[in-house]
């Protein structure tokens, strides 16, 4: 019944897609926080450029700019990300893709997280004398962080979904072989069934986790 | 602009001030650097040439051969998989708050595959099942597969929100329902729907921005001739503009979505100082919530 799979790599197509989310994730996180950085700033420049990076990037489809990297970047550009080979060149490629645009909503996720604390628990603290440092590193930050968790988490599963946009250029994860694979096998439900599957496995645990630790962690207010 | 304090620092002092000045100083540098050299290697591939901008601002037939009929199959798509999902989510979110332990059990398991996979996926199925099962001609069924795919994916995702709306709802709304003699579909039909309808409208509207992001994969996975796969035809047609044909195509993307986050932050800022209603509203934050499987931290979550 499984004959059909033979002469694909399957599990080889999901460890691309876990690569592109592991390395677009630790992007994102970084250039994320930047960007959060920026918004909370008391620099007006900052606030103004990360706000704008965030209403642009969030409002363009992610198909968009992964494709723009291909057509625009590399075959127009010649930005090459210092890789030469195709499938190298254009996995990078990806991995900028996915890291500009989901770096847009980690912003939102820390911000957001910052926001909920309440201006209250920073008077209070100034009230008993905490120093500037002090109130960021006991007070506003540990508040912050975890109520952060179930927001980045959501991220994170949303990225692991996106990560099939990179189908688009020819990146050969999951969704891509499973067009291959639809095209050249008459097996549409059971190939559908367990591409359903291999994302469920991926997605769900993350899911079911991350909740689990987001209310472990949760503030009560 | 003015600054207010925050959780994060004071209002400014003269010493804040200078630091901050030379913070901007320097961030205008960075910023500065940046972009000469975007300008630059846009210059040294020949992008910035007028000829490649100007059909966009001369040119009419760039618009009515390529861009307008490509936004039209765009909001045509987003329209058609709205209209079709929300019924379809109504639907599924009133059954995942059934009394029925096995009724609530099926809905979930409904709400949360589909929430789990890709809409790449699910348009890729949608797809080939219709050239396998149906004689859908090969011209629409690239529309079909797009809906069928995001229909899918958004009832359940909407399902999640008219749950949150119906919940939002402050117990006493049941309870007086009750104390009248209304049944539970009549407390559901007149009493909770009407009210979770108008408390969930931003989310609804915000997760449009998601749909009509969401058609460009049609674009580029299916052949469906939206805005997104207008590019490659309209570059050929007009001196390989790539660069300026993604701008135009990313420019309209930006004004239709950022309209549409504006008119859904405007709705829920009207709704929650509204003093008709109950003040009960499902966020336009509450719909990345909702759209992530797992159980969240409580469906009024994103409403605070």
């Amino acid at each position: 019944m499984f004959d059909f799979l033979q002469g694909y790599d399957l599990l080889g197509a999901f460890w691309v897609t876990v690569q592109l989310t592991v390395y677009s994730a630790i992007g994102s996180l970084i250039w994320g926080t930047l960007l959060a950085a920026m918004r909370v700033s008391p620099v007006p420049l900052m606030r103004g450029f990360g706000t704008v990076y965030v209403n642009v990037v969030r409002n363009i489809p992610l198909t968009v700019i992964i494709v723009f990297t291909s057509l625009g970047l590399f075959q127009t550009l010649g930005v090459s990300l210092g890789a030469d080979k195709f499938t190298t060149i254009n996995f990078r490629l990806a991995v900028l893709g996915l890291t500009a645009y989901t770096s847009a909503f980690v912003c939102e996720a820390l911000r957001s997280g910052i926001n909920t604390v309440p201006l209250g628990q920073v008077e209070a603290a100034r009230a008993i004398g905490l120093s500037f440092p002090q109130v960021l590193r006991i007070i506003v930050l540990p508040q912050a962080f975890r109520s952060v968790v179930g927001p980045l988490a959501n991220v994170l599963i949303a990225l692991t979904k996106n990560t099939t946009v990179a189908a688009a250029i020819g990146v050969a994860e999951a969704a891509l072989l499973m067009r291959e694979m639809i095209e050249n096998e008459a097996q549409l439900i059971l190939i559908s069934v367990i591409f359903a599957a291999g994302f469920l496995c991926l997605t769900l645990p993350t899911g079911l986790f991350l909740g689990w630790v987001a209310k472990k962690v949760a503030v009560k207010r | 602009m003015k600054s207010k304090p925050t959780v994060l620092y004071d209002v400014p002092g003269p010493r804040a001030r200078r630091r901050n000045l030379l913070w901007t100083l320097l961030f205008l540098v960075a910023l500065a650097a940046v972009v000469w050299w975007v300008v630059a290697s846009l210059a040294e591939k020949n992008q910035l040439e007028w000829a490649k901008w100007a059909p966009f601002f001369t040119d009419a037939r760039v618009w009515e051969t390529y861009i307008l009929p490509a936004l039209k199959n765009t909001v045509i798509a987003a329209a058609l998989a709205m209209v079709i999902a929300l019924p379809l989510g109504a639907f599924l979110g009133i059954l995942r708050l059934s009394d029925h332990r096995w009724v609530r059990g099926a809905a979930g398991t409904v709400v949360e595959f589909f929430r789990a996979i890709p809409v790449l996926i699910l348009m890729l199925f949608a797809n080939a099942a219709y050239a396998e099962f149906t004689d859908i001609s090969p011209d629409t069924r690239p529309l079909y597969a797009v809906v069928t795919g995001l229909v899918l994916y958004n009832a359940s995702v909407l399902a999640e929100v008219v749950r949150a709306g119906i919940l939002a709802l402050p117990s006493g709304q049941t309870d007086a329902a009750k104390a009248i003699g209304m049944r539970k579909g009549q407390t559901m039909t007149y009493v909770l729907l009407p009210q979770a309808v108008t408390a969930m409208l931003p989310a609804l509207v915000s997760q449009l921005v998601v749909i009509v992001k969401d058609t460009a994969l049609g674009g580029a996975m299916l052949g469906f001739s939206e805005l997104l796969a207008s590019v490659r035809p309209m570059s050929a047609n007009y001196g390989a503009n790539t660069i300026a044909c993604f701008t135009v195509v990313a420019v309209i993307f930006v004004v239709l979505n950022f309209a549409l986050t504006t008119f859904a932050s405007w709705l829920e800022g009207r709704l929650r100082r509204g003093k008709k209603s109950t003040g009960a509203v499902v966020g336009v934050e509450a719909v990345e919530e909702l759209a992530a499987p797992g159980e969240h931290m409580g469906p009024t979550d994103g409403t605070k």
